[in-house]
């Protein structure tokens, strides 16, 4: 399990690396859906670590939670601004929630054993 | 430290992540950073704007001033100058002097009985202005209240214990009108019965009358710029010249 979290956080590093010299152009116009979509993103690695934790992690469902919830969320998002409801709203608050719920779930399993 | 299929796959979701992050990050700084950048455009193109109305406005300065070079360097100069001087003299921008008559007026004195109007016996606009017209009647050439000359748009008018003239100027009583003009035929049409001082006078108002051999009237100091008034031009139609 460690080797995992160890390899998550290089791939982490080594992205950030990435991003921060890399002349990678997104219009301001995206930047929402882009927003919502690393939310979503984060919110599964949460997910993930905690499933890591109690020993059910499952490469499949971490995967295609991954990249299905940031599309997801970005294209809802962006139906929502088509249709002028504004569903990015509900995304902060579900992915947010779900995080916070993740984070204290890892933090009682590290801390209470 | 075994490394398994599905650890690349952790790899790449760290990668994906960082790079999302970072990019997100990036675009805030850059839209921050593009409002200042416009902001900066903006005020470029106004301070260009307003250099080339400076400009325009030199170049027109520069023409005005050639133009009239060429008018001083005339030969009917001298004439207009003359012309000019009468005209200021009659619109009252040059100071004046000549025989006439100081009207001092002031407060009535009569003691008030209980329940009656005070206002009655003290100087109102209105008096001010009765008499400013009786002076214009008799000739008055060239008018001044306490030292601030009357123009053809001055206003006599009352506001609170004051009398505003030209539209600045506050005054208080004692009242001194100058005018020049026939001092005889001033002090008559003033004094006639059934006059001005004598309706005044009815109420107490004191007014003090004199002949003056030489009176100074100062020119009018405001400003005289017409805003609305143009001149009407002669071309194509009767219009007064």
């Amino acid at each position: 399990m460690w080797t995992s979290i160890w390899l998550a956080i290089l791939g982490l590093i080594v992205g950030i690396g990435i991003g921060l010299n890399m002349p990678l152009f997104v219009p301001p116009v995206y930047s929402k859906y882009l927003g919502i979509a690393t939310l979503a993103a984060l919110d599964s690695v949460f997910g993930g670590i905690r499933a890591a934790i109690s020993e059910r992690f499952d490469n499949v469902v971490f995967l295609s939670g991954f990249i299905g919830n940031a599309l997801v969320a970005a294209v809802l998002v962006y139906i929502g601004d088509r249709l002028g409801v504004e569903i990015y709203i509900a995304a902060i608050v579900a992915f947010g929630v779900r995080l916070f719920h993740n984070l204290a779930a890892i933090r009682r399993r590290l801390v209470g054993k | 430290m075994r490394i398994r299929g599905f650890h690349w796959a952790i790899v790449v979701v760290g990668i994906a992540l960082g790079l999302m992050l970072t990019t997100q990050f990036r675009i805030n700084i850059e839209h921050q950073r593009n409002v200042t950048i416009q902001r900066v455009t903006q005020l470029a193109s106004e301070v260009e704007k307003a250099r080339q109305k400076h400009d325009a406005l030199k170049n027109r300065v520069d023409e005005l001033r050639e133009e009239l070079d060429q008018i001083t360097s005339s030969p009917q100069l001298a004439q207009l100058r003359q012309k000019v001087e009468v005209t200021r003299l009659q619109a009252g921008l040059a100071p004046v002097c000549g025989p006439g008559v100081e009207v001092v007026l002031k407060d009535s004195e009569i003691p008030i009985q209980p329940g009656q109007d005070p206002n009655l016996y003290v100087l109102h606009d209105e008096d001010l202005l009765r008499v400013v017209n009786e002076l214009r009647a008799a000739g008055a050439e060239a008018l001044a209240i306490n030292g601030e000359r009357l123009l053809a748009t001055s206003e006599i008018r009352c506001i609170g214990p004051t009398v505003l003239v030209n539209k600045t100027r506050r005054l208080v009583p004692p009242f001194v009108i100058s005018a020049i003009g026939n001092p005889e035929t001033m002090i008559k049409a003033l004094e006639m019965p059934g006059g001005v001082l004598d309706i005044l006078g009815f109420w107490g108002i004191r007014a003090d009358v004199k002949k003056v051999p030489e009176i100074v009237i100062p020119a009018y100091s405001g400003s005289t710029t017409l805003e609305y008034a143009s001149p009407l031009t002669n071309e194509g139609g009767d219009g007064v010249e």
